[in-house]
């Protein structure tokens, strides 16, 4: 069996930073694996330690400085990765779903794989949206904000908990193929050991241009257009204790004993 | 004419809240244009909840009786069809867990564009501006669009629709292809039962990604002894397997009200404040002053928590 996980390197943002048009300057962001992946590649790897999936494939949209998050993945055991990329891509300001859809589907019909894991959003623009859109675009079956998977996919169902809101878990069985969008919390992702960094930097990482995967460029077009970015105002009402700890620690304990619920 | 498409959201013979919110945002869509508004409600006891979402600006009600519960193929297959017949410029559905398992398959579907968990939409007939948050909530954006969409809006961002309305209520003959049905849900279940109900709780020690390691953990648990107060968390505490699920405070865990909620290195992400904004009196201990989590809080001090916790134990023992 093969799994192809979709691996997103996301923006990161520090506590203080500027905005310079629809963007956030450029010295205030980092960059890092998205955290909803990283639980997606470790529930692969798991499927291949238990002798389920013979292979596991991770698959970016990103330009050539992702390549690092793309090895990180490596190192946790994935055995190789395909990034898309090319001029149309880098030009283009804002990729929709329906262009990762597109992307992603063509790299589903090359791979074939049997289960696709995505994370359940990104980090930076949380749409939340790609996993389902590509089960549909590729006649697969889907299970969105899946938080426990049974490994064993006895007949070619995967019996699957869904994070319903307010500690409801819905169980669901789902036919394969399929697309599964991954929760934070369904596993322990694994820091990638020295060994597992040192094979990384020689697994394959190919790298497929549009042309390569026969999309068509005007693919890549989007249908939205983000016209602004701005701090939201704040609704604040905040009453900041100022001072060493001791001092405001004691501004908070003298609070607790005004409201009665401290000894 | 901007007509819309709302469809709502129920689980386990209940209409969820947001199906009130996503009738005033249809609502306030359609108005824009002098468009009509129309509901969707699929499975489960329809005419029950349709006499319920009969509610004041509500054009039409089309229910579909097609099993119990929420399934994805069903609403994905009925929201399609309901599209085909209705022609709306957009499709409202919820930015909830069901929402996200069906509305990206529709737009997909019905090749259009989707924007998901919307806090606030302008439209003027040709465009529709959306306002959602990116980075956690650390920026607002606006994006635009044109034609039709497939839009889902966050919960508790818009008024419930309140009043009586006038909806003609139809029954929508949809046909659906079981062939095409590969899921199917055979239960629910709680979790996050056990040894202690947080929601009862009068104060919450409650602890966030801030504490950092595991070990850390320990000072939470003293300043929770010497107040005689319960530990509650976030999600990444319980998601690193430190805290049980019932200890998680927020969307996917527990509501809570208690008297005073110290939230100790919680940035407040909106689904935990879900969780926790009905507190009487909110204390932040946080070293960014310009954490989401400031809103809400009425007291907050902008320190390191590995100084000011202990301190603050030392006060009560």
């Amino acid at each position: 069996m093969k799994i192809l996980v979709t691996v997103k390197e996301v923006a990161t943002v520090e506590d203080e930073f500027e905005i310079e048009g629809t963007e956030i300057a450029d010295q205030y962001l980092g960059a890092d694996l998205n955290e909803w992946d990283d639980y997606a590649v470790e529930e692969a790897v798991q499927f291949q330690e238990d002798g389920v999936a013979d292979e596991v494939v991770t698959v970016t949209i990103g330009p050539e400085d992702c390549e690092q998050t793309i090895r990180q993945a490596l190192a946790k055991g994935a055995d190789r990765a395909i990034r898309v990329w090319d001029d149309s891509l880098a030009e283009a300001d804002l990729l929709d779903v329906g262009a990762k859809t597109e992307i992603l589907s063509a790299v589903v019909e090359a791979e074939d794989p049997d289960l696709v894991l995505t994370g359940v959003q990104a980090g930076d623009d949380s749409f939340g949206a790609t996993g389902v859109s590509l089960a549909e675009e590729i006649g697969a079956q889907w299970g969105a904000v899946v938080n426990h998977l049974e490994h064993d996919l006895e007949d070619g169902v995967a019996s699957v908990r869904r994070e319903l809101e307010g500690g409801v878990e819905e169980l669901t069985e789902i036919e394969l193929p399929a697309v599964l969008t991954i929760q934070t919390g369904i596993n322990e992702p694994r820091y990638a050991s020295l060994r597992g960094i040192r094979q990384a930097q020689r697994k394959p990482l190919d790298v497929q241009s549009l042309d390569d995967l026969g999309v068509e460029g005007s693919a890549v077009d989007s249908e939205l257009e983000l016209t602004d970015m701005y701090e939201p105002e704040s609704e604040s009402d905040v009453t900041v204790w100022e001072g060493g700890a001791d001092e405001t620690a004691s501004e908070l304990g003298e609070l607790l004993r005004e409201k009665g619920v401290a000894p | 004419m901007t007509d819309v498409l709302a469809v709502t959201d129920h689980r386990r013979g209940e209409l969820r809240d947001v199906s009130y919110e996503l009738i005033t945002a249809g609502r306030e869509l359609a108005d824009a244009t002098g468009g009509e508004l129309h509901v969707a409600v699929i499975s489960g006891t329809v005419d029950e909840f349709a006499e319920k979402l009969d509610r004041e600006g509500v054009d039409a009600i089309h229910t579909v009786d097609h099993g119990e519960e929420f399934n994805h193929d069903v609403y994905a297959q009925t929201v399609t069809q309901l599209y085909d017949e209705l022609a709306p410029q957009y499709v409202l559905a919820p930015n909830s867990v069901n929402g996200l398992d069906y509305a990206p398959a529709v737009a997909n579907q019905l090749d259009l564009p989707i924007v998901t968990d919307t806090v606030d939409l302008e439209a003027d007939g040709d465009s529709l501006i959306a306002t959602r948050e990116m980075y956690g909530g650390k920026v607002e954006t606006t994006t635009e669009l044109a034609g039709d969409a497939v839009v889902t809006i966050r919960g508790a961002e818009w008024p419930a629709a309140e009043g009586t309305g006038d909806a003609s209520i139809e029954a929508f003959d949809v046909d659906i292809d079981e062939d095409a049905v590969g899921s199917t849900v055979t239960g629910f279940e709680e979790v996050g039962g056990g040894d202690v109900d947080i929601s009862e709780a009068d104060v919450l020690v409650s602890v966030g990604r801030g504490i950092e390691e595991e070990e850390n953990l320990e000072i939470i648990h003293e300043l929770a002894d010497a107040l005689d107060a319960t530990v509650s968390s976030s999600r990444p505490i319980v998601d690193n397997g430190w805290l049980p699920k019932n200890r998680q405070v927020g969307q996917s865990g527990k509501v809570v009200t208690p008297d005073v909620y110290v939230a100790i290195g919680i940035s407040g992400a909106v689904q935990h404040v879900a969780g926790m904004k009905g507190s009487d009196t909110i204390v932040a201990i946080n070293t960014d002053p310009n954490a989401p989590i400031m809103d809400i809080a009425d007291y907050a001090i902008v320190d390191d928590l590995f100084d000011v916790v202990p301190a603050l134990t030392e006060i009560f023992e």
